[in-house]
């Protein structure tokens, strides 16, 4: 007995979504937490672990919400083979918690006779017991206990209440209990209908309804689903969200940026060899600061995300952008992605996540990089403010604005057309049945919100990071190597690899009116959009792009470019996928360069087709 | 019931029309209707097992909470004693006898 009492066990929480069951595993294992994907698939897999008072070490798995075992989506199927102890890579867990909100023990009762079916042991953990209490509903638990086959535990996830106990039980469960025999299968709708019978007496003769039921939700719901009033309160969540991200993130990115080129330059005095130091500068410095640059966007989104879906309200926004996101076959919870996406396109990818469907998550994440990010504006405001004269019309329309505001709307249109056409065109069949639960609303808890956007900022440091560095120093590399012949004249970066493949390719964009220097922009461009503007300084040897320097390259620019060269390379950047650290993002969260190769190609050739429309157009125009 | 309609078919008042029963689909129906969910039948088995695994299933309470702005859909009901949105289309698969409005509680 000691030895198997010391051996470690493993726990699994199951439940119906919106239950606390996060909470719980939270509450269960504070920060030892350990966020990962499963064996081949893109669903989140979160392991925790805890110590019991005896001094056995328990393993806690976090599964995905389901309202039964019948698998319909990635995530419901982790759910099925791991409690059925199938699941590839997976040590079969020794005991199920089953998560319940006290106050919606319904479809959770169904669940529960399903998991008895499984014979693996398992607990009932009533959660959120003190509002059920609060609300006067009476569960006789002895019954509820002996009818379901397993033992019952009250918690209060949040106040870490009947965790111990919790423990305690399913510790005692691991030693004692021997494993039954497996008659799940998958239930008929005919079976679905006995359960939901069978539920509807254990819960007529165990739980008498609430005394004072929950009329707060109705009540905010009677506004906040309101069609109009709805909208309009979303419309204003939104300008919250769009603004934090834009405003309150950029002082903290500069400083971030500041920060690491005050370090390069420390770094850059010290180190005396030339190419060291490049590589230290320039490469790995920059590089890790352009990775950490993204950090505090992500925060910020990932910051309301957790208050939406903690409160309750992201199911609401769901509905009520249903039908508007729809007609471009897009799931209502898209908003946020897409939102975000103007700000910086990684953020939105990695919050694509909040769609649980997997074809409609992965047309958001294919058409978030044509919304218009923060990186795309040094570009347009140098081509703008160099060939656009700014005049205004019916005097308060001015032509620089109108043309900024066309790319953004150029933007935001064809990422929704380009949405039309996968899900009209490529993916006809997989249109996938609307139907959530709107689940109660509920204040957030601050320790939650705070432990989850924790795990995003690993999540992406460890992951996404990992693939952006090297992708950057790449980028660096083909700058910088081979040096520049002695005696050379020209800027170094045309001697270099960046330069050779801008000179390869020059003909290829000669069509679009793209110039040699423009061409060989595109290249170290590739680290990030802005850093084209950069280039294109160095190219024309005007020093500080963001100092003097600026003022002479739009001088430069207006010169010697003609405006069907300008109008095409505005065209080409709103399409084009000038952002290898998108496609790194890209390639985490759909574990695989399958996703990332589609979006390059596609975005390509619609930047290479609409630079070409443009120029052709604006030439015919007499503007060439 | 039905015998009462048999006997006096010509003269349903307004008291008698209460008794009629009110059958329809969740679907067809606007804000504020409220009944028992009857069947549950969809021609793809898959939704009507999700349906019924949400818990709309013979017996339930329905009530439509809520419509959607473009085309009043979806449709925010609650069900029993929880509260679920779902787009008119899925909502088809939904038969329900209606409390009339002019039947006594």
């Amino acid at each position: 007995m000691t030895d198997t009492a010391l051996a470690p066990a493993r726990l699994a929480l199951v439940g119906n979504p919106n239950t606390g069951k996060t909470a719980l595993f939270n509450a269960l294992t504070g920060s030892r937490q350990k966020v990962a994907n499963y064996a081949g698939v893109t669903v989140e897999r979160k392991e925790g672990v805890l110590t019991t008072p005896s001094g056995r070490v328990i393993h806690v798995l976090d599964l995905p919400g389901t309202y039964s075992l019948r698998a319909r989506s990635p995530d419901e199927a982790v759910t099925r083979d791991a409690v059925l102890g199938r699941l590839a890579g997976e040590t079969p867990p020794d005991v199920i918690v089953c998560v319940a909100d006290a106050t919606n023990l319904r479809l959770v009762l169904r669940l529960a006779l399903e998991l008895k079916q499984v014979g693996r042991p398992f607990v009932l953990a009533l959660n959120m017991y003190d509002i059920a209490q609060r609300q006067g509903l009476r569960i006789d638990l002895e019954g509820l206990s002996r009818e379901i086959g397993a033992p019952i535990v009250t918690t209060v996830a949040t106040r870490k209440r009947g965790i111990e106990e919790l423990v305690a039980q399913a510790e005692a469960l691991a030693g004692s209990m021997p494993m039954g025999e497996n008659v799940w299968h998958e239930p008929s709708a005919e079976e679905i209908r006995q359960a939901h019978s069978e539920a509807q007496r254990i819960l007529r003769a165990y739980v008498r309804p609430p005394e004072r039921p929950d009329t707060l939700t109705s009540r905010i719901d009677n506004v906040l689903l309101q069609p109009v009033a709805g909208l309009l309160i979303l419309s204003a969540i939104m300008f919250v969200i769009f603004q934090a991200v834009f405003s309150w993130a950029t002082p903290v990115a500069d400083g971030i940026d500041t920060g690491f080129v005050l370090l390069g330059e420390l770094v850059g005095r010290v180190v005396t060899n030339e190419l060291l130091r490049s590589l230290l500068v320039d490469g790995l410095i920059a590089g890790v600061g352009s990775v950490l640059v993204f950090l505090p966007q992500i925060i910020i989104v990932f910051f309301f995300i957790l208050l939406l879906e903690d409160s309750g309200y992201m199911a609401r926004a769901a509905f009520l952008l249903d039908r508007l996101m729809g007609v471009a076959g897009l799931h209502g919870r898209a908003f946020i992605p897409l939102l975000s996406s103007h700000a910086c396109a990684i953020p939105g990818i990695m919050s694509a996540r909040v769609i649980d469907q997997k074809h409609d998550r992965l047309t958001t994440i294919l058409i978030a990089p044509l919304m218009t990010c923060s990186a795309r504006l040094p570009v347009y405001t140098l081509i703008i403010s160099a060939l656009i004269p700014s005049r205004v019309y019916w005097g308060f329309i001015n032509l620089q604005g109108l043309v900024m505001f066309g790319l953004y709307a150029a933007g935001l249109i064809s990422g929704l057309v380009v949405a039309f056409v996968i899900r009209r065109v490529f993916w006809r069949t997989a249109s996938e049945p609307f139907m959530m639960e709107l689940p109660t609303y509920k204040a957030p808890e601050a320790r939650n919100v705070l432990l989850n956007l924790w795990q995003r900022v690993v999540i992406f440091m460890n992951r996404a990071g990992r693939i952006i560095l090297p992708l950057m120093i790449l980028v660096w590399a083909l700058s910088t190597f081979p040096y520049p012949p002695e005696g050379a004249t020209g800027p170094a970066i045309d001697y270099s690899f960046a330069g050779l493949i801008g000179h390869f390719i020059q003909p290829l964009l000669a069509p679009i009116g793209f110039n040699w220097q423009m061409s060989i922009a595109l290249i170290p461009g590739m680290a990030a959009r802005e850093v084209a503007v950069a280039t294109l300084g160095t190219i024309y040897s005007v020093g500080d792009v963001e100092g003097a320097g600026g003022a002479v390259l739009q001088h430069i620019v207006g010169s010697q470019w003609s405006l069907a060269t300008g109008l095409s390379f505005l065209a080409w950047y709103v399409f084009a996928p000038q952002c290898v650290a998108t496609l790194g993002v890209v390639k985490r969260e759909t574990n695989g360069w399958t996703w990332p190769s589609v979006m390059f190609v596609y975005m390509v050739t619609l930047a290479y087709l609409a630079a070409l429309g443009t120029y052709r157009g604006a030439v015919a125009l007499g503007w060439g | 019931m039905s015998e009462a309609l048999v006997l006096e078919p010509a003269v349903a008042t307004a008291d008698t029309v209460a008794d009629i029963i009110d059958l329809g689909l969740l679907s067809a129906r606007r804000i504020g209707a409220r009944g028992t969910i009857v069947r549950v039948h969809a021609p793809d088995d898959e939704l009507e097992r999700r349906l019924l695994e949400l818990g709309f299933v013979e017996g339930a309470r329905v009530e439509i909470l809520q419509e959607g702005l473009f085309g009043r859909d979806p449709i925010a009901v609650k069900l029993d004693d929880m509260r679920v949105a779902l787009r008119r289309r899925e909502a088809a698969a939904i038969q329900v006898r209606f409390d009339h409005a002019g039947a006594s509680a």
